[in-house]
């Protein structure tokens, strides 16, 4: 284990050893405390101190992990079907992956961002982006269910992303890809004449429904957008944007984009923007984009969208500055306090911290500023600049809070968290990763109150960690004690997809709340079937409606009679009215179909047309009771 | 004897008996009495509640459950409209709190005893009903159940615990079944306190 983590150290090169001079390297300070076991230990039927909410990458999904003993809970679909329980598949539930570019069952979602209230989690929703097509999703901590997804359009690449204010009164999105805004066809050369633009966009939520809306879209240069973090307590007003290739260099990035020794951290004034919107500044662009919502038991209702509200930012003074920072900066970080944003430079030998009350101070004295790029004022580095952390590691990307007055920052190169004291700047431990990671999280450690007890490293990869898989091997959490003086790892899991950035929440505040079926008297489904009496076959024509119950063990009607041609809707109503016990509904060789998971109260449609003359068994897929094997019928296809 | 059953009531006993008559008023709006039922997927438990005039759930959906869980050996659905007992109870419980204010305006000792003779029979017969009605659903099953086990019967127990296959029944008098039974002690207090008094008297 020690020899290869030091062949991965060896291969970045000799030279850069001279970042770490206090740094172990890899595995060698691996060394668990022998009570780390005992630590994450929860004996069986004990609960979880901690929830983890991680965002599933590549897979578009949330994963939701009890910390500390990193056992996986749940998958909640969001932004990719799901065989297990027909999302995106069944009729209640397709609508929710629609877009203006049609049905888009897949994404690439990266952060996931929790409710606050007042700047502390409430554990009423969690929010993920959709990278790949602009989406943002809200994902309902009652249900644990996805409830909306909102299109964010005139925008590619929807990175920065859902990132909240202090009392989520609006979420953030900004574009990672600048293209033509609106959409064109230009000569990619024109990226580097301008012609490329991005968008901040902000999404308003409701304070009571959660529902989104847009609210106004902010055209500003093209650059790429990385990631986002909104002020807290004195910078509630504002939110902070990573930016990098403002060199903005369309070929070979790797290179081009790398080449300026500062990019940008754009602060902005998101208060300022609304104002300036009331004040009638804005004008109204194009921009077609759809809005899903799924009502508790109701089939999702998708409504196209067209237009929004855009803002030049020359428009309305005082609402942007750049912050120059080092160099191509990946997060964006504000500290506990609000006074502190942590840009992390990817490719810098410094973890740079802007002072927001500096910033305030110098924003707009011309002496400060050092030159402005449409509209938007360029602040000079030593400005705002309130420390930087000197050769802490080597690819410093994201920052956490533990509430104590340290920061822990993650470090993708030298694959490693070091904790630094703020104020002082000081590195005062390394920590390992196995290996390469990206984001790293503490429970409530992007909110005013973290509750600093664990931390999170996500690992992008695992060589040697695990057995191996074959060539594809699983990204891994890496879970840390930093409750005293000294952080201690305590355990690594693999995780489902490549987890990008995680919430946890404190499980107290989530777990009695959460709802345990849909009452069948609240049941609005417009075809619900609420008493076995009710069931019935409706043929309309070509078309047949099935009102059909499931209840332990079997369901009514059990005998379909259908023609070739035939298109048959099973509307499932689940009769059930008690705790964890959902009926499954699949009928064999159903193409474009998979499976239901009906929840108890609750009334879904699989969707199944008689394309062949014989009889088709149909029957529950989730182990009800000890009569589940009978929970089995025929449908009869004649010709 | 004859004395003391036309004795007039102390003062105090008075005000206890008009207690008693209040204190049963209360038996309308709790249950009289509650099986409880555990069993390994159960952990949460389930409850039904036996009230003067109805039978719930412990919660709004344990009911259903239960019968969901009785139906697998072919137990008919237990619902109050089964249970022609419920009809007529509240007038039993009327009748037994009219007799407290009708012994205040005579308030003799003998209203007292006969008050305890009506409690004894009313509580004799509930039971009896009770194990009646529990031993009719425990034993006449439906031939057709998906489960039957030779010699098997599901009646709860009267009073206690008692394992039923994978299931542990409970069943024990509830609040209101408490009140019952403390008017009665109150009762008997009040004619031992009476009887003494006459003594004291006599002395
Ligand atoms: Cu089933």
């Amino acid at each position: 284990m020690l020899k290869k983590s030091n062949i991965i150290v060896v291969t970045l090169g000799i030279a850069l050893f001279a970042f770490l001079p206090n740094c172990k390297k890899g595995a060698a300070t691996a060394t668990l405390a022998s009570d780390a076991a005992s630590r994450v230990y929860v004996a069986p039927g004990e609960k979880d101190e901690v929830y983890a909410f991680l965002s599933g990458g590549f897979s578009g999904q949330m994963s939701v992990y009890g910390i500390p003993s990193a056992r996986l809970f749940k998958i909640i679909p969001v932004f990719s079907v799901f065989p297990e329980n027909g999302y995106g598949f069944d009729e209640e539930t397709k609508d929710m992956l629609k877009t203006t570019h049609g049905y888009v069952p897949w994404d690439d979602s990266h952060h996931v961002e929790a409710s606050m209230t007042d700047g502390k989690q409430d554990g009423r929703w969690m929010f993920l982006n959709a990278n790949n097509t602009p989406r943002l999703a809200r994902i309902d901590l009652k249900s644990f269910e996805t409830k909306e997804i909102l299109e964010i359009p005139n925008t590619a690449g929807n990175h920065a992303s859902p990132f909240a204010t202090e009392n989520t009164e609006y979420l953030m999105a900004a574009t990672r890809f600048s293209v033509p805004v609106p959409q064109s066809n230009v000569s990619i050369d024109s990226f580097s004449k301008g012609g490329f633009k991005g968008t901040v966009t902000m999404v308003k939520v409701d304070k009571n429904t959660g529902r989104l809306s847009i609210e106004l879209q902010v055209l500003v240069p093209g650059f790429d957008y990385d990631l986002s973090h909104c002020g807290k307590k004195k910078s509630h007003d504002w939110c902070f944007f990573s930016s990098y290739n403002s060199e903005q260099a369309h070929k070979m990035l790797e290179v081009g984009a790398s080449k300026k020794d500062k990019d940008f951290i754009l602060a902005f004034n998101w208060v300022r923007a609304k104002e300036c919107k009331d004040q009638g500044k804005t004008y109204n662009f194009g921009g077609e984009y759809v809005n899903n919502f799924k009502e508790e038991n109701k089939p999702a209702v998708s409504t196209k969208l067209s237009g929004v509200k855009m803002l030049n930012p020359k428009d309305c003074p005082g609402m942007m500055y750049y912050m120059p920072t080092p160099k191509s900066p990946h997060g964006t970080d504000v500290d506990s306090t609000g006074e502190y944003i942590v840009g992390g430079g990817k490719l810098a030998s410094v973890i740079p911290v802007h002072s927001f009350s500096k910033m305030i101070e110098v924003k707009d004295k011309k002496e400060h500023h050092s030159t402005e790029i449409e509209g938007i004022p360029v602040l000079k580095y030593e400005s705002t600049l309130a420390g930087e952390v000197q050769k802490p590691c080597l690819g410093p990307l994201h920052t956490e809070f533990d509430g104590q007055g340290y920061a822990y920052t993650s470090c993708f190169v030298s694959s490693e968290v070091v904790k630094w004291k703020l104020g002082t700047w000081e590195v005062v431990q390394h920590l390992p990763a196995y290996y390469s990671v990206g984001h790293l999280s503490i429970v409530g450690g992007s909110s005013t109150e973290p509750y600093g007890k664990y931390l999170i490293a996500m690992n992008k990869i695992t060589k040697d960690r695990y057995l191996p898989v074959g060539m594809e091997l699983p990204q891994s959490a890496q879970l840390y004690d930093i409750s005293s003086g000294k952080a201690e790892l305590l355990s690594d899991f693999p995780t489902v997809g490549e987890p990008h950035y995680s919430q946890m929440i404190p499980a107290k505040l989530i777990m009695d709340k959460t709802a345990k079926l849909f009452p069948l008297e609240e049941n609005k489904h417009p075809y619900a079937t609420k008493s076995e009496n009710d069931a019935r076959i409706v043929k309309l024509g070509n078309t047949t409606h099935i009102y059909m119950t499931a209840i332990r063990s079997h369901f009514k009607p059990d005998i379909i009679e259908a023609r070739t041609g035939e298109t048959l809707y099973f509307h499932v109503t689940n009769l059930e009215q008690d705790y964890d016990i959902p009926h499954g509904f699949a009928i064999g060789g159903a193409p474009n179909m998979t499976n239901l998971l009906i929840m108890p109260g609750e009334t879904r449609t699989f969707k199944w047309v008689a394309l062949k003359p014989g009889i088709y068994p149909f029957y529950c897929t989730d182990f009800c009771s000890a009569l589940h094997q009978e929970m089995q019928q025929y449908i009869r296809v004649s010709p | 004897m004859k004395d003391l059953l036309f004795q007039t009531l102390s003062k105090k006993n008075r005000l206890l008996i008009l207690g008693v008559g209040l204190f049963l008023v209360l038996v309308y709006f709790i249950p009289i009495w509650a099986i409880s039922i555990s069993a390994p997927q159960y952990p949460e438990g389930l409850g039904m509640q036996i009230w003067i005039n109805q039978i719930t759930g412990a919660t709004p959906y344990d009911l259903k459950n239960i019968n969901l869980l009785n139906h697998y050996i072919g137990m008919k659905e237990i619902i109050s409209e089964s249970i022609p007992e419920l009809l007529f109870m509240p007038y039993v419980l009327a009748y037994l709190i009219i007799g407290a204010f009708i012994t205040e305006l005579v308030p003799k000792v003998g209203m007292a005893i006969l008050g305890i003779i009506n409690l004894v029979i009313v509580g004799l017969v509930g039971l009896f009903d009770f194990w009646r009605w529990e031993y009719n659903y425990g034993h006449n099953l439906n031939p057709d159940a998906p489960i039957i086990i030779e010699g098997m019967a599901y009646q709860p127990p009267l009073l206690g615990c008692k394992v039923m296959l994978n299931i542990t029944a409970c069943s024990y008098p509830s609040y209101g079944g408490m009140i019952l039974a403390s008017s009665l002690v109150l009762l008997v207090y009040i004619v031992w306190d009476e009887k003494r008094r006459k003594k004291s008297n006599v002395v």
